[in-house]
């Protein structure tokens, strides 16, 4: 670890609408380190890096690069400058090669006209470099989420960049594609970069950084050396306040089949005969590394993938879901992975984004809508689910990932459904509003609701589930107990077919 | 603290751009030529709007599912020659439908209405079910629109001549007028757009309908995935838009009196001008009513203006096209500020 500081911010201030996102913040990067910046939604991390990457500027305060100060006109001048970024919400041409999108703008040539043969070699040597498996040809949109944030990431490194900007990397990747991450981090370190990392994942930050600066409502709490921190000494600088427990206590009483599944299997994905039951009251798990068909099934269950066989059979009654409409008639609600995709409303308002599912419910007599009615249910979205938002009218673009979430949350709240699939329902939001979103999941399944939670967080799956079903290549690999199974367990199950 | 009123005022300006835009416009022709802003005008640049409104509204709601619709003006053209040919007098010589009588109003209006949802249902189920870009289906449908039109006007004798002798009642209904403004006749059409808009805002506003077709401007999957019926909704969008434009060619007929193959040649080309500096985004999701209002008030202001104050009539392309691009311009810059 060197003490030559690469990179400083200095005393910088960004506000939008006349709210000051990050108020007079300063942080300095050390060469050949990992700087941690953490801190809960909102807190600023997202802004403070936009800002250096040139995807705006800041309001006032310097940056200095290796002791100069320096202005970027947009992110080409900042990557021309040795600056990279992995944004938090790809931003990727999906229809485009995973060649084209690494050397976008910088095509390599010989004489005026794109050499294909060097793009493709060029992409070869920088995959090997980095040890990941991808076709350079291959279409993005065809690639799993984890995929494309690893092209992602291989073009940041692409630059020979000096800093490199990881904003929440590893919210689409398995635990195998986190270690791979944390083998490129080592060896850009290695290499005398230096890295700000953005994480909500505290074993992660723990594991790899170097120094942790901890924000709060757009200010500095504190940097510190990594060593000198632990999770409850982050989790408290990061609320201000001691949070118990993340994962809520007492588990709800489990009740009769709700829901049975059989023999499911889907059309033009991989899920091969998934059979299982849920109770009433149940919160139940389904793990298995990316690709392993998690959403699959949930997207099956939901009327999104198309089926090719099995039946559905909700209260003893087959049901068909064959499409989202139908499902939602029958009960079923669908939080799903990819927010931006297929979540939020992005130039729309909050009021739209939380109502959207649930129209029927504020028609008046005849067709008309009633918007007071629409008004009170989003603002009692925002109070119980703890939305931070300046105004209802605002789009929903302008809330941190985690207020999305909740919002989007809350959206199907309002549908009083009876099984709620949750795909991802915590990646990218921070552990007070993980806590809360726990608590009330927990709530539901007291009030003898049925939830189905996919994610790629085992530890997280071990702490509010009672069962947990293991995916793997989309088969059913095996059942868990929550309350007994240990993560290795877990993993063992998830690769059984690979 | 003084600097920052000026931002406020140049973020008001910026965000009300069309507004300045309109008041601009107006002073400038107002100075060079100063009876402009006479009554008679007035009613006639309002009138002018009146006539193009509905078509413009229709337009907006295909914009704002990130479409647009290219076979508008077409179908006005037919509706308009139906019309034309259902309610044209029993003592015209070159009557289309020579042994029948002259048809009520409302048949021909309801010929219309209908013409234009079945055609608007077309468009907006070949959208919808084949996720074809409404660039691509209406450039196709307004082809055939165009056959049809001229096969219907070889009907009988009339061996597509223009359509006149139009029934004095049906010119009455449309263009005559039940209220006058310092002696200056206002149309009955005017009042009938006011109505329409009125609706519009409703629908767009106030029902479920609206809100789907916003959300699913904004984003269809997200629009899917919370179980919104999106091919429903878009076949909605571009049934009501035809019935607008059905109803456009209904007046139309009645306020150009003479109908041929040319009638409505181009219109959508003008509403589409209009919804776009009114702030009907192409990146879909966004627009309002009150914006589509101001932007064909606009428009109609700069044709009538330019014409007012004698500019050479081919120059006026010019103008148009300089005035178009820079509306626009103004409006883009606002959303860039934004992000």
């Amino acid at each position: 670890m060197s003490d030559t500081v690469i990179l400083e911010l200095q005393n910088v201030t960004k506000s939008f609408h006349g709210n000051t996102i990050i108020n007079d913040l300063s942080v300095s990067l050390k060469a050949g380190t990992v700087h941690a910046l953490m801190g809960g939604n909102g807190a600023g991390k997202s802004t403070l890096m936009k800002g250096l990457f040139g995807v705006f500027s800041y309001d006032s305060g310097t940056i200095l690069l290796e002791g100069k100060p320096v202005s970027f006109e947009g992110p080409r001048d900042a990557l021309m400058h040795g600056i990279a970024m992995v944004q938090q919400e790809l931003n990727q041409a999906t229809q485009r090669t995973v060649m084209e999108n690494i050397w976008m703008g910088r095509y390599p040539k010989s004489g005026p006209f794109i050499s294909t043969k060097k793009m493709v070699e060029d992409t070869n040597r920088l995959m090997e470099k980095l040890g990941i498996n991808v076709d350079p040809k291959a279409t993005l949109a065809d690639l799993p989420p984890s995929q494309r944030q690893m092209v992602e990431i291989a073009r940041a490194v692409s630059y020979d960049a000096r800093v490199v900007v990881f904003d929440e990397p590893t919210s689409s990747l398995s635990d195998t594609e986190v270690e791979k991450l944390f083998e490129i981090i080592r060896t850009l370190k290695a290499n005398g970069c230096g890295i700000f990392y953005i994480s909500h994942k505290m074993s992660e930050i723990l594991q790899i950084s170097d120094e942790i600066s901890v924000l709060r409502d757009g200010n500095l709490v504190a940097t510190r050396p990594a060593s000198e921190m632990d999770e409850a000494t982050i989790i408290q600088m990061m609320v201000g306040r001691e949070i118990g427990d993340v994962y809520p206590s007492g588990k709800a009483e489990i009740g009769d089949t709700l829901l049975k599944v059989n023999h499911l299997s889907t059309m033009y994905t991989q899920i091969n005969d998934v059979s299982f039951e849920l109770k009433k009251g149940e919160i139940l798990g389904l793990a298995g590394l990316s690709g392993s068909g998690r959403t699959s099934v949930l997207e099956a269950l939901f009327g999104l993938s198309t089926r090719s066989s099995g039946e559905i059979i909700l209260n003893g009654k087959p049901v068909q879901n064959n499409s989202p409409r139908e499902a939602k008639n029958n009960g079923f609600i669908l939080v799903t992975e990819e927010r931006l995709k297929n979540g939020i409303f992005r130039n729309q308002d909050l009021i739209v984004n939380t109502t959207i599912a649930n129209l029927d419910a504020y028609k008046k007599g005849g067709a008309l809508l009633s918007s007071s009615e629409m008004v009170e249910d989003t603002q009692k979205v925002i109070d119980m689910l703890k939305v931070k938002a300046s105004s209802i009218e605002a789009p929903i673009a302008n809330l941190s990932g985690g207020n999305q979430q909740k919002l989007i949350i809350g959206r199907w709240l309002l549908c009083k459904p009876t099984v709620y699939l949750l795909d991802e329902p915590t990646r990218g939001i921070d552990v007070a509003a993980k806590s809360e979103v726990y608590r009330l999941i927990n709530e539901l399944a007291g009030r003898g609701h049925s939830v189905i939670i996919s994610s790629s967080e085992t530890p997280e799956l071990l702490g509010i589930c009672s069962r947990i079903l293991v995916m793997s290549a989309g088969r059913l690999a095996g059942e868990a107990d929550a309350s007994t199974a240990t993560q290795k367990e877990i993993m063992e199950l998830a690769t059984k077919y690979l | 603290m003084e600097k920052k009123k000026t931002i406020n005022i140049k973020k008001l300006l910026s965000d009300n751009s069309i507004y300045v835009f309109l008041v601009l416009a107006i002073l400038v022709i107002e100075i060079i030529e100063p009876s402009f802003l006479s009554i008679s005008s007035i009613v006639n640049i309002i009138s002018l709007t009146a006539a193009s409104l509905p078509m413009a509204l229709g337009i907006a709601g295909t914009i704002i599912l990130t479409g647009t619709d290219l076979s508008a003006g077409r179908m006005v053209g037919l509706t308009a020659c139906v019309s034309a040919a259902l309610l044209q007098s029993t003592d015209y010589i070159g009557k289309l439908f020579a042994g029948i009588p002259t048809m009520p109003i409302f048949v021909a209006l309801i010929a219309a209405l209908l013409i234009g949802a079945i055609f608007g249902c077309l468009n907006g189920f070949f959208v919808a079910k084949f996720s074809i870009h409404p660039f691509i289906v209406t450039l196709s449908t307004q082809l055939v629109m165009y056959g049809i039109l001229l096969m219907f006007l070889m009907i009988g004798n009339n061996n597509g001549q223009t359509l006149s002798g139009l029934a004095p009642e049906y010119m009455q209904f449309v263009s005559g007028s039940i209220l006058s403004i310092g002696g200056t006749p206002i149309p009955n059409y005017v009042w009938f757009a006011v109505i329409i808009t009125v609706i519009m805002w409703v629908i767009w506003n106030k029902t479920a309908f609206g809100k789907n077709m916003f959300a699913i401007g904004s984003n269809a999957e997200s629009a899917r995935v919370a179980g919104v019926r999106v091919t429903g909704t878009i076949i909605g969008v571009f049934i009501l838009a035809g019935i607008l434009y059905g109803y456009t060619g209904f007046i139309e007929a009645a306020r150009i009196g003479s109908n041929s193959a040319s009638t409505g040649l181009n219109y959508e080309l003008d509403a589409i001008a209009a919804c776009v500096i009114g702030g009907v985004s192409f990146v879909g999701g966004t627009g309002k009513i009150k914006g589509v209002v101001t932007g064909v008030l606009l428009l109609r202001i700069i044709f009538v203006g330019l014409m007012y104050i004698g500019v050479d009539s081919n120059f006026q392309y010019i103008i148009k096209g300089a005035i178009i691009l820079t509306a626009c311009i103004i409006d883009m810059k606002k959303y860039r500020v934004r992000k």
